[in-house]
């Protein structure tokens, strides 16, 4: 990429190019990152922030997780994680299996091009709309009184309302999975793309049933764009807070929304000691994944 | 050879097709099915509520919202997220070609801005925006600090002082936590589109003695301006809908996709709905015109 156009633009230093687009970063991203960490040490009063260096916040947030309490429950920042990690893993699952299965269809059941095109922008435009629209789009579907409830007692199904369709695990999940599969289908999708087609007709050709075919073949080839897809996922949903409020009924706990409802109170160095925490959390299960797979390898 | 269509309408259906290509319909509803409804719903009469069966049709819900709704203002948080999407549309465009250029060339510690800025695509938004509400803040307490110091000679500074509210802003804050989110999708599409890029164009534009401007303007850019185009929509349609970069970012004002998270729990009528319907309508036609111009861009190049 860079040898053969060296020359172009010469008279540009390529750091004069690059350098607001560094800046950006370094003003935004990595002296807010080092600001969370030194904070996150820091005491802090009602209304003040006191530069310092002290464990109390982390010990604050840890308070009684040494051992489980007199109910038998986890202290509230490991079931919050435990809670968060849940919602995590289910999204997870349910955005690979169905962003799989989409992303194969398109890749490999769709043969023409243009057609490939037309179905995968129709995947596409609902990404388009608000985020907070697309969660409350399910309260006429899934309250109380909604469709879902409407037809089931319409055939005879149900005598009463089921209760747990909305503002529960349950919506927090088709919401996650209703807004998020897409960043599954598209990584997936572009390495399904460039897998050679005669490697399935040389599988055949060698007796592979269609699932050994899928299984020693596909899915080992698709092996980044699943990485890539399971990174955006996990991320998003472990940082949430207004997909859990929203579809929760501001019921559920998420790490999000504590450190969002810390910062409310302007207790930050509190949030930002949980911030840290879910840093570290998410780095370690990244760390994880790009065990399995060497992302660089294959960009 | 023969052409790839022909052989496929010939060949059979492969095994899986219609269960999978029942999935994808099924997906596809998932997608609209929720939507539709809400869209539906918006043009209730004066008497309906938030579910079916629909009561009269009308536009009723619209004018509620035209009028306010409750508190919140409306009109000036759509103002506000228009002019802050179109700002970051334009930084985006400008930071990511400018970037993608750069990249061509032999970039010392390329690898390493790369790595930040994917980093800052995966980073939980809570963490990004706490870092960024924090900064300001820092920022607030040390101008204060300074201007106490200097202000016991200067009446000037002392005012300042007394006017002094926060660095935080839409402007400045949140300008920069919408760029972290957007800036790195922009160099993405940069790098797929020049990795494609042919340079004979641009070798043959220098043969002919242009300069390494007139090159970009008239060689480079009608080549790459439909791509340009996409980044532009990358770019405002990621900063129309931001919350999660956003929320301790701001300050005192809201974006639109704030005060309509505010409104989820407080709103409970059909007027949330129109809202939803009107942003949506927003947000396809911003698509629509972006992609009628890549399309124009890409024709006039042909021509």
């Amino acid at each position: 990429m860079n040898t053969n156009t060296a020359t172009s633009l010469r008279t540009l230093p390529a750091w004069w190019q690059a350098g607001p687009f560094g800046a950006v970063f370094l003003l935004f991203f990595l002296i807010p990152l080092a600001l969370v960490l030194v904070v996150s040490f820091w005491h802090f009063s009602e209304y003040e922030l006191i530069p310092g260096f002290t464990l109390d916040n982390y010990l604050t947030i840890f308070e009684g997780c040494a051992s489980l309490t007199e109910q038998g429950d986890f202290c509230v920042t490991l079931s919050t994680y435990l809670s968060t990690l849940k919602f995590c893993f289910l999204v997870w699952l349910a955005t690979l299996v169905l962003g799989f299965a989409v992303a194969y269809f398109l890749a490999f059941h769709v043969r023409s091009p243009g057609m490939q095109t037309v179905l995968f922008v129709l995947c596409t435009v609902p990404f388009w709309t608000s985020n907070v629209i697309r969660m409350i789009s399910w309260v006429p579907l899934l309250g109380r009184n909604g469709l879902v409830n409407q037809t089931l007692m319409g055939l005879g199904l149900i005598e009463q309302p089921v209760e747990w369709l909305l503002f529960s695990d349950f919506s927090v999940v088709l919401a996650f999975v209703h807004l998020y599969t897409m960043f599954m289908i598209v990584p997936i999708f572009n390495s399904m793309m460039r897998i050679d087609r005669s490697l399935l007709e040389a599988a055949s050709d060698a007796g592979a049933s269609g699932w050994q075919t899928l299984w020693n073949v596909v899915v080992p080839l698709s092996k980044t764009g699943i990485l890539i897809g399971s990174i955006f996922v996990i991320t998003i949903v472990m940082g949430d807070f207004v997909t859990i409020g929203v579809m929760g009924g501001q019921q559920i706990a998420s790490v999000g929304k504590i450190i969002q409802v810390q910062t409310q109170y302007l207790q930050f160095p509190l949030a930002a000691a949980n911030a840290v925490i879910l840093l570290a959390v998410v780095l370690m299960i990244i760390w994880g994944l790009t065990r399995l797979v060497d992302i660089r390898k294959e960009l | 050879m023969f052409p790839e269509k022909t052989r496929s309408v010939r060949e059979p259906r492969a095994a899986g097709f219609w269960p999978l290509a029942l999935v994808f319909t099924l997906f596809v509803i998932f997608l609209y099915g929720p939507m539709v409804t809400i869209f539906v719903l918006s043009f209730q009469g004066p008497e309906g509520g938030l579910t079916f069966p629909l009561r009269g049709l009308s536009l009723h819900w619209f004018r509620q919202l035209a009028e306010g709704l409750g508190t919140v203002d409306i009109a000036a948080a759509l103002r506000r997220s228009l002019l802050l999407g179109a700002v970051v549309m334009g930084l985006t465009i400008v930071l990511s070609v400018l970037a993608g250029l750069a990249f061509r060339k032999k970039l010392r510690g390329g690898d390493a801005l790369f790595y930040v800025s994917v980093a800052s695509l995966i980073m939980p938004s809570i963490i990004i925006s706490l870092g960024i509400g924090l900064q300001f803040r820092l920022l607030d307490g040390g101008l204060k600090w300074l201007l106490t110091l200097l202000g016991e000679h200067s009446p000037y500074l002392q005012e300042t002082l007394e006017n002094y509210g926060t660095a935080l802003g839409l402007m400045t804050s949140a300008l920069g936590a919408h760029l972290t989110w957007t800036l790195p999708f922009g160099l993405l599409i940069m790098f797929a589109v020049f990795n494609r890029f042919n340079p004979a164009y641009e070798e043959a534009a220098r043969d002919l003695g242009a300069t390494p401007w007139q090159t970009f303007r008239h060689v480079v850019l009608p080549l790459i301006g439909p791509s340009v185009v996409g980044v532009g929509m990358f770019g405002f349609t990621l900063s129309w809908d931001e919350i999660a970069r956003t929320s301790q970012a701001i300050g005192d004002v809201n974006t639109l996709p704030l005060e309509l998270q505010g409104l989820t729990s407080t709103v409970t009528t059909p007027a949330i709905y129109a809202l939803g319907t009107l942003t949506t309508v927003v947000s396809l036609l911003v698509m629509g015109l972006t992609v009628a111009l890549a399309w124009w861009l890409g024709r006039q190049r042909k021509v």
